[in-house]
């Protein structure tokens, strides 16, 4: 079985965005970018199934639609353990477009095992993944915070509102995941990092498409009201404060 | 034309949540001169679809079949797509949950149509269509165009207030034939968590981090969730740690949650952490150091050691409980 895990680049989480040209692109200065938290945790858990032979996972390859500046993410993945890389040529513009491009790639050289992250932490779309299986007319199976392999088949535990399920689903599938899915991101060795540099990145030129969403512009939070503080001798104050001013209790 | 939206049901029962969705899709349905159709599927009484219309709905379609007790995402997506195209809808509303994150992707591609997840408000702007949502886990906002003909949105739990009114529904079971092919899906154990209230439908929350010292002192902190009705949540290194289980974590990486009243006890208010509850209405922080983070995004605050506070804390409630 072959395992595509699909990687986003963002800034890092801790990252204070800033907007610029007139809060319609994130400023970028400074920006210390990395592969998507949950897009992380996917790969990881890739290589563990892959770590197992009796799992039976050929490869584990990385697909990113992005232009050659996010290289670097991609090679940290390749350092973190995947095989190779395929990288699509353009700009990630919204959900659709980056399920499109990927879907056109995976019709073409098909795997067994798609993951995606839940989110991107930089749009919080949580789109990708279900259409990039809706694309390639593949089930898919989303909050997924468990994956292993069976005697040749998958099992899943997904979050469901309410509760947890133990389900199967036969490849080919998108599994979008979640938290669980691996416990820590597995961190790429010296020498992870040095064979990194010569796998494979292939680069695909991207196919034409309407935009089904744009972004017209960023907002900043409104600033927090300053924080009022209670003598700590008094909490009978701060649950007045709470039933009669914020009402909240 | 209509504005859909997909009510889902808990053992034949909607949520609040429920009824949020639906005052927002009646509230917009107002706006584009239309109104709004609620689709249940699944096994729910009558009297239940019922409650529905009283939030706005126009009329409710209730769809029930044994294929659609499993939540097979490509089954509930082409259901909910041949609803759309018999209805006119051209404005789709699903709850951000895991299901309608499940289904919205899938119904986008499906019918073409643009989606936006997480919307917090009503869109200012109808034509162009614009929506606002947050982005960088609620460090920025973002206002999105829609540029296609039928538009999906899923809406943030907890940002619209419920809108009641005298409005009574059609209810109209609809006999569908559903593609069994389309089943993938198996299940083999469900784990539903009964008797508790979901860390997600909670109004009020009571959150405790690394601050909180050991596992061993988490007593009052459930005391004061109890008697404030509350759910528990924690920090992503309290779960690691094992103190707490793990649907307890809340944050960027764990649940996302937006209750009226949030507790943080022991929590320094790492980015985050707060990325997963800045939509709370009212945060208040327990922290022993005054330079802490969490005081910046908090409305109240007590410096002070949460040992010592949690169990005033606690008197303080139940005296004005017993009041
Ligand atoms: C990619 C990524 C994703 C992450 N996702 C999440 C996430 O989803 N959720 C999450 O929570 N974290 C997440 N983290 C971790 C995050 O960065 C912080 O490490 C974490 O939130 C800190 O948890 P904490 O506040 O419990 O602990 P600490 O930061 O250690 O804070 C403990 C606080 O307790 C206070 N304190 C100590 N003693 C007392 C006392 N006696 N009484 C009162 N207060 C006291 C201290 O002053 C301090 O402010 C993530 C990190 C990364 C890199």
């Amino acid at each position: 079985m072959k395992i595509l895990v699909c990687i986003s680049n963002v800034p890092d989480t801790t990252t204070k965005v800033k907007f610029v040209d007139d809060f319609k692109r994130l400023d970028t200065t400074g920006i210390q970018w990395i592969i998507n938290p949950w897009d992380e945790l996917s790969l990881t858990r890739a290589l563990e199934l892959k770590d197992n032979p009796s799992n039976g996972i050929q490869c584990v390859t990385i697909a990113h639609v992005g232009l050659i500046t996010t290289e670097p993410t991609i090679r940290k993945g390749l350092a973190i353990g995947a095989d190779d890389a395929i990288r699509i040529n353009t700009e990630p513009s919204d959900a659709n477009f980056v399920a499109a491009q990927l879907a056109e790639v995976i019709k073409a050289n098909p795997y067994d095992i798609i993951l995606c992250g839940i989110e991107s932490s930089d749009y919080n779309g949580s789109n990708v993944g279900g259409m990039l299986a809706e694309y390639l007319e593949y089930p898919s199976v989303s909050a997924v915070s468990e994956l292993r392999i069976e005697n040749g088949q998958v099992i899943i535990n997904r979050e469901i509102d309410g509760g947890k399920e133990v389900v199967t689903i036969p490849v080919p599938f998108v599994a979008i995941v979640q938290k669980g899915i691996a416990r820590e991101p597995r961190i790429a060795s010296m020498r992870g990092i040095m064979t990194a540099r010569t796998k494979p990145i292939k680069v695909s030129e991207p196919i034409t498409l309407d935009l089904f969403t744009e972004v017209v512009n960023f907002e900043m939070p409104k600033p927090h009201p300053t924080c009022k503080f209670i003598d700590p001798e008094n909490p009978k104050l701060l649950v007045e404060l709470l039933q009669n001013e914020a009402k909240v209790i | 034309m209509s504005v859909l939206v997909f009510t889902e049901n808990w053992d034949g029962k909607f949520k609040k949540l429920s009824f949020e969705i639906v005052s927002y899709a009646s509230k917009l349905a107002e706006k584009l001169g239309t109104f709004s159709i609620a689709l249940s599927i699944g096994n729910v009484e009558k009297t239940e679809l019922e409650r529905l219309g009283k939030y706005g709905a126009g009329k409710v379609i209730n769809v029930s079949d044994n294929l659609l007790n499993i939540l097979d995402n490509q089954v509930y997506s082409s259901v909910i797509a041949q609803i759309v195209k018999k209805e006119d809808a051209k404005v789709i509303i699903l709850a951000c949950n895991n299901t309608g994150k499940a289904i919205a992707p899938r119904l986008s591609v499906k019918l073409k149509a643009g989606a936006a997840s997480c919307v917090s408000k009503l869109p200012d702007s109808i034509d162009p269509f614009i929506v606002f949502k947050k982005v960088h886990s609620g460090n920025a906002f973002a206002n999105i165009r829609i540029n296609t003909d039928i538009k999906i949105l899923t809406l943030a739990q907890n940002s619209f207030e419920l809108i009641e009114s005298e409005n009574h529904a059609t209810i109209e079971n609809l006999p569908f034939q559903i593609d069994a092919t389309l089943l993938k899906t198996q299940v083999k154990e469900v784990q539903k968590l009964t008797g508790k209230i979901l860390l997600t439908d909670a109004d009020i929350v009571v959150s405790g981090g690394r601050g909180m010292k050991s596992p061993d002192n988490w007593a009052p902190l459930i005391e004061l969730a109890d008697l404030l009705g509350a759910a528990t949540a924690c920090t992503r290194p309290v779960s690691d740690e094992g103190w707490r289980p793990h649907e307890e974590h809340t944050g960027q990486t764990g649940k996302i949650i937006a209750p009226n009243l949030y507790f943080a006890i022991g929590i320094s208010g790492s980015t985050q952490h707060i990325a997963g509850v800045s939509s709370s209405k009212c945060i208040v922080a327990i922290n022993i150091d005054k330079d802490a983070p969490v005081f910046e995004v908090a409305r109240y605050g007590i410096v002070g050691d949460a040992m010592k506070v949690l169990p005033r804390l606690v008197e303080a409630v139940k005296e004005i409980k017993n009041k």
